[in-house]
């Protein structure tokens, strides 16, 4: 029951006390027939589903929890929460009883109940997740963790409600990490800094004394990789987020750039510059080893591996301008996938497999756009001035990437870069909110 | 960066390093390391074998064309003067910075910035100078000299930078 949530506790340490099913028909239930207000994505793209979230019951957290899920729930595109002033029975006398005459007066489809309860010091939250129509309950979970982690338990509860409702996972209870900017750009400072999925939580993980770029999350979650300047000295590094403790990846006489882990993150695949050239390489995390697996005499750079790593989708300018390659993760034998006009750069695989986004400079626009590993079915998701750097969603369905916006003055004025996300079937657009100017965006797995 | 370099100062050498560059000398230009400042000696007080010194008497940059690595005749002679300048100060070592303008990615401009800093450097090189008294390092787009969205701020920016470490 708890794996079908996807929760593994205690494995990394993780805050969550726990998670239990509260009734067992809904998974029966489930089994047998969807339930009603289950449709698939496509349908929800134009016609999002809408839902009721209610202040969970017992005070406290319960209000501000319910906004963290319908502010999610909005956020996706997906879901249409109704309007809290238009609800006729309140979150405390639903969760006891739900009334569902009122809450299809409203228009609801679907609506959340739960109740908060405070252990002192840790918080029990039960939610439990209703089809409006037939009147039955698709889901009922508890979770209990520390009071001070009730945001973490709000994501887990919308990750729950957009699984149930669209037969995928959902993406709520990740981290962004990012590089925040601030300062005129000829003398720009750049800090690794790391927030939730929605923007809060924001943490500084350098102070600025050096310049960082490229963090990537490594797939546990509590690694990241990523290139820093420290000592004028442009390398790759790891940094570990429980202790702060950061070093060097490899041994490499020159600059070494774009690393990116593979699935298992046993290792980083990372550009090394070597003379006027930049090779693709390998490196074992564990034995530090380095294997060199391009030596195409371009610039080859930006790697990503695919999900089951046994493919390396690259940029690379060896046939005369930037162009996607894909090679096997072993090296040798790249073929180029991507020919339609312009540059193409920043590819990354998704975590389902099934696209390759990447960033397209054309016409003098920058774009973001998706193509299936094979280079066919090339969709522009998002175009203007500047964009880059595309990242997916653990679920796949969602790109965060940086915007920024030209200059109107020789001094630099007007110019900002923020962090944007859009659908991958190129819907929902919106600029993500970070304390000060933001760029090369990572989004992380699933935190449970 | 540690380099320091004066901003009137440097605008008046890159004018004099680079007149094919109408647009070379804008405000805008801020200098190698981006310290941007003002303050310091005045023209031809500069400290021997300074960085104010390099800007003054011989140049500090050579410009790239868009997408190019390979220096430009106009930057040929200012790297033969820079080799020059550096046999007169043999303990002076450099970084050769390479930068790019903002019309590309990141990763991609931070690899030709690379390549184009090993250009000038191996240039210095040709002309006499020690390849361990130089180190290149890339900033790619992310350092800009000048920072107007336009075309003669990108020729600006597309450039290899000497600075005494």
């Amino acid at each position: 029951m708890m794996t079908s949530l996807g929760l593994e506790t205690g494995r990394r340490g993780l805050i969550l006390g726990g998670a239990a099913l509260l009734t067992v028909p809904a998974t029966a239930r489930a089994q047998g027939s969807a339930p009603s207000t289950v449709i698939d994505i496509t349908k929800a793209r134009t016609d999002p589903i809408p839902i009721a979230v209610p202040a969970l019951a017992g005070g406290g957290r319960g209000a501000d929890i319910s906004r963290v899920i319908q502010a999610n729930l909005r956020n996706s595109g997906l879901f249409r929460p109704v309007d809290n002033a238009a609800f006729i029975q309140s979150g405390e006398a639903a969760a006891a009883t739900p009334r569902f005459q009122d809450w299809r007066t409203i228009g609801a489809n679907a609506l959340v109940t739960g109740r908060v309860e405070d252990l002192g010091g840790r918080l029990r939250v039960e939610f439990r997740l209703w089809d409006v129509l037939p009147e039955q309950q698709i889901q009922g979970t508890a979770f209990t963790a520390p009071a001070a982690q009730w945001r973490r338990i709000a994501h887990l509860i919308s990750d729950v409600i957009y699984e149930r409702l669209l037969g995928e996972k959902g993406y709520f209870d990740t981290r962004i990490v990012y590089v925040a900017e601030s300062g005129p750009r000829d003398r720009r400072v750049r800090r690794l800094a790391i927030m939730d999925q929605d923007g809060e939580n924001n943490r500084f993980l350098t102070d600025g004394s050096f310049q960082v770029l490229s963090p990537r999350f490594h797939p546990n979650a509590q690694q990241i990789v990523f290139m820093s300047y420290f000592q004028n000295q442009p390398r790759v590094y790891l940094f570990d987020l429980n202790s702060g403790r950061q070093e060097v990846l490899g041994s490499f006489p020159g600059m070494t750039l774009s690393p990116r882990f593979s699935p298992d993150g046993r290792t980083v695949v990372l550009s090394y510059a070597q003379g006027g050239d930049a090779n693709i390489f390998a490196v074992d995390v564990g034995s530090r080893s380095q294997r060199q697996l391009t030596s195409g005499g371009g610039l080859d750079v930006s790697p990503s591996y695919s999900p089951d790593g046994s493919q390396i989708v690259f940029n690379s300018d060896r046939g005369g301008d930037q162009q996607l390659y894909v090679m096997g993760a072993g090296g040798g034998g790249a073929r180029r996938i991507s020919f339609g006009r312009g540059r193409y750069a920043t590819p990354v695989w998704s975590p389902r497999g099934d696209l390759i986004a990447f960033t397209r400079i054309s016409g003098g626009q920058f774009g973001i756009g998706v193509m299936r590993p094979d280079g066919s079915g090339e969709r522009i998701l998002s175009e203007g001035w500047g964009m880059e750097g595309p990242t997916f969603a653990p679920n796949g369905r969602v790109l965060a990437f940086y915007r920024e916006s030209r200059a109107s003055g020789a001094r630099g004025e007007g110019y900002s870069s923020r962090l944007a996300q859009i659908d991958i079937a190129g819907f929902n657009e919106r600029q993500m909110v970070t304390p000060t100017d933001a760029t090369d965006p990572s989004w992380s797995p699933l935190l449970a | 960066m540690n380099t320091k370099i004066l901003g009137a100062l440097g605008a008046l050498a890159l004018l004099a390093a680079c007149s094919s560059e109408d647009t070379a000398a804008t405000g805008a230009s801020t200098g190698a390391g981006g310290a941007g400042g003002m303050g310091g000696a005045g023209m031809g007080a500069a400290r021997p074998g300074s960085q104010e010194d390099l800007v003054a008497s011989v140049g500090d940059r050579v410009f790239f064309d868009t997408d190019s690595t390979q220096v430009r005749g106009d930057g040929r002679s200012t790297l033969e003067r820079q080799a020059a300048w550096l046999a007169r100060y043999p303990n002076v070592t450099v970084y050769m910075e390479g930068h790019a303008d903002e019309r590309g990615t990141r990763e991609y401009n931070l690899a030709l910035g690379q390549r184009r800093a090993n250009s000038a450097r191996d240039l210095l090189v040709a002309g006499g100078v020690s390849g361990q008294r130089i180190q290149t390092i890339s900033y790619g787009k992310d350092r800009p000299a000048a920072l107007g969205s336009d075309d003669a701020s990108w020729a600006q920016n597309r450039r290899a930078v000497t600075t005494v470490r």
